[in-house]
């Protein structure tokens, strides 16, 4: 990064007045060990997050080992905690997002970096980017009272009479369900793919498109053969990102997944999330096990999103630093 | 924003004469179209979820917005009418907390990164400042939790303050750095020509250059945690009347939108909706203020 490479000290002997600059250095090495010490803060502080989920989870740990991972039944009463239909959910209703807002998202960033004029290219990535900003709580109040009615009154009897003979589309539609939670969520990921896509897009050097220009491809095909290839490492950092934030998302999956904890193939049925099931009991967590059991799941959340992220963001440092060391 | 400036012309004229070349041409070109059209439908639907969004939102929550929704406590359960006066001044209080932790903390390690860090420490501190962003506004809850509640064994304004404040510290200190760095070299070469040390040049120079982005920085990330409602559940909780002091549960605009919104009454639907409509209003009011207003002239870093 551009700070100026002149170290706290290097400039003592330069100056004229040796106790001056003593002065002068030693006031330096106290601003910046004051601000090294908050900005040090910051690895303490996720050290100490990492720490206190890992302690306070482990009597759960002991207790269930990895059994945790892939028992199915949660019952608070008789004490007994397997998270397998919390991982399923959370799994299912990220890759719905995912299925569904790659695709779209990918699509509107390739028409924002290559085609679109660049003040409406502007304006409308600011509009994503409020899109972006709007709380995810607001996000389940639309989706309560529009997308749990429009899934049960539409598209889940659509899908129903549609694709009815395969298991993924069987059973009573409630409205709250796997698919209205990954459509949610497909809405909320969406703007992130897109903002990161863009960017990366736009890194990428003119020549690439020029040459593949004359050597005669269509305008599509100098995007879709040379140009998306090109970015590829810095949009599968997007992809994480969106991922991971949709992964940990808690308020809007919880209103219109159904709170379920159950395995089901059907994807019109409810079902329940990781996030969504923290939110619901941790306050109510009676008993050291049943809290355990909870922050447990709270650290494999953690663990999950933690080693996405720092994969999508390696990815993305990389293309856009290549992207920018490019003339 | 520079965009490409791409030429297309020079493949009308195609010098093969061969029927199926051409077909394959005119095949060729017609996927093209297609397929470019194809990304503007995207971006479309994309920008008309969001106005759909906005509208339902306006339309429903300014049919049920009303001066008693400001003013006066929620009304008893089962009684219709009622405000939300001590969840906008629950926000108002959890935000002072969160700003008393997540801006120094944001602010002065943005100052590191951008004019001490060093390049290992640096990308250590960056790296984590990001991943810390990543990590799910829950989790951050369940560490607010363990590290407050279980040990005063209540929940409290502080607690959901704390988490919010810890979320605050990497959007702020994230933007901070790009705006620092956004400050021309030479105006920090010219302070030190003149003889202030580093901390001066800093302090004197650089922040004062830069202070509109840094409000900016602050801004966005007040945004962020106001909307926030998973961290709030089990710290700050919810509370159906005023909250005294730092110490006692209190209730907040997010939460109440979640309460009022799975509940099966009909008179709380109407409110949660006017709920929601203040509350985006704040957050996209502040979003525009930061992005066009305070930050003009120099490029939001995202």
């Amino acid at each position: 990064m551009a700070t100026i490479p002149i170290a706290p000290g290097s400039a003592g002997p330069a100056l004229a007045s040796r106790s001056l600059a003593r002065r002068l250095v030693s006031g330096d090495q106290v601003a910046h060990l004051f601000t090294l010490i908050f900005a040090a803060s910051v690895i303490l502080i996720t050290s100490l997050l990492f720490y206190e989920l890992w302690i306070n989870s482990a009597l759960s740990r002991a207790k269930f080992g990895w059994a945790f991972f892939y028992t199915q039944n949660w019952d608070p009463i008789f004490e007994q905690f397997g998270a397998r239909p919390f991982i399923y959910g959370t799994v299912v209703t990220s890759a719905l997002a995912l299925l569904i807002a790659v695709p779209f998202g990918l699509g509107a960033a390739i028409f924002l970096a290559e085609l679109a004029p660049a003040k409406i290219s502007d304006a409308l990535t600011f509009v994503i980017e409020l899109l972006a900003a709007v709380p995810s709580v607001i996000y389940g109040l639309l989706g309560i009272f529009l997308v749990v009615p429009f899934v049960r009154e539409i598209l889940g009897p659509a899908l129903k009479k549609t694709f009815g003979f395969t298991p993924l589309f069987t059973g009573p539609v409630y409205g709250v369900s796997y698919l209205t939670a990954g459509l949610v969520l497909a809405i909320m990921v969406a703007p992130y793919i897109i903002s990161v896509s863009r960017e990366v897009l736009m890194a990428v050097p003119n020549d690439q498109r020029e040459a593949a220009l004359s050597l005669g491809s269509t305008r599509w095909e100098a995007t879709w053969k040379v140009v998306v290839p090109y970015a590829r490492t810095g949009i599968l950092g997007s992809i994480f990102l969106a991922l991971a934030r949709a992964l940990g998302e808690t308020m809007a999956v919880t209103m219109v997944i159904g709170n379920v904890p159950k395995v089901d193939l059907s994807l019109l049925a409810p079902g329940y999330t990781i996030a969504a099931v923290i939110a619901n009991e941790f306050s109510e967590a009676a008993g050291n096990l049943y809290f355990s059991a909870l922050v447990e799941l709270g650290l494999v959340l953690f663990l999950l999103t933690f080693i996405l992220n720092g994969l999508a963001r390696l990815l993305i440092y990389a293309t856009t630093q290549r992207g920018a060391a490019t003339p | 924003m520079s965009h490409p400036p791409i030429n297309t012309s020079p493949i009308s004229h195609p010098p093969v004469s061969h029927p199926t070349m051409t077909h394959r041409l005119r095949w060729r070109k017609a996927v093209s179209v297609v397929m470019l059209s194809l990304t503007g439908l995207c971006a479309l639907l994309i920008i008309s979820i969001l106005f759909f969004i906005l509208g339902y939102l306006v339309w429903n929550g300014g049919k049920s917005l009303n001066w008693d929704f400001f003013t006066k406590l929620p009304a008893p359960v089962g009684e219709a009418g009622g405000g939300m006066a001590n969840a906008i001044v629950g926000t108002l209080k959890l935000l002072l907390i969160a700003s008393l932790i997540g801006i120094p903390i944001g602010v002065i390690g943005g100052i590191y990164l951008s004019e001490y860090g060093g390049r290992v420490f640096g990308f250590i501190v960056r790296y984590t400042t990001d991943l810390l962003n990543g990590v799910p506004s829950i989790v951050v809850g369940i560490f607010a939790y363990s590290l407050i509640v279980l040990h005063t064994k209540h929940f409290s304004t502080l607690a959901g303050g704390f988490a919010l404040g810890v979320m605050m510290i990497p959007i702020t200190l994230r933007s901070t750095e790009d705006f620092l760095l956004a400050v021309p070299r030479n105006l920090r070469e010219g302070a030190m020509a003149l003889g202030a040390s580093k901390w001066k040049t800093i302090t004197s120079v650089v922040i004062p250059a830069a202070y509109r982005g840094i409000l900016t920085a602050v801004l966005l990330a007040l945004a962020r945690v106001s909307g926030e409602t998973a961290p709030l559940l089990f710290t700050a909780f919810s509370n159906r009347y005023w909250s005294p002091g730092w110490n006692q549960p209190t209730a907040s605009l997010p939460v109440m939108i979640y309460t009022y919104a799975i509940a099966p009454y009909e008179d709380w639907h109407r409110q949660a909706w006017a709920a929601g409509v203040v509350l985006l209003g704040l957050v996209l009011a502040a979003n525009i203020i930061a992005r066009t207003v305070l930050s003009r002239g120099i490029a939001v870093p995202r």
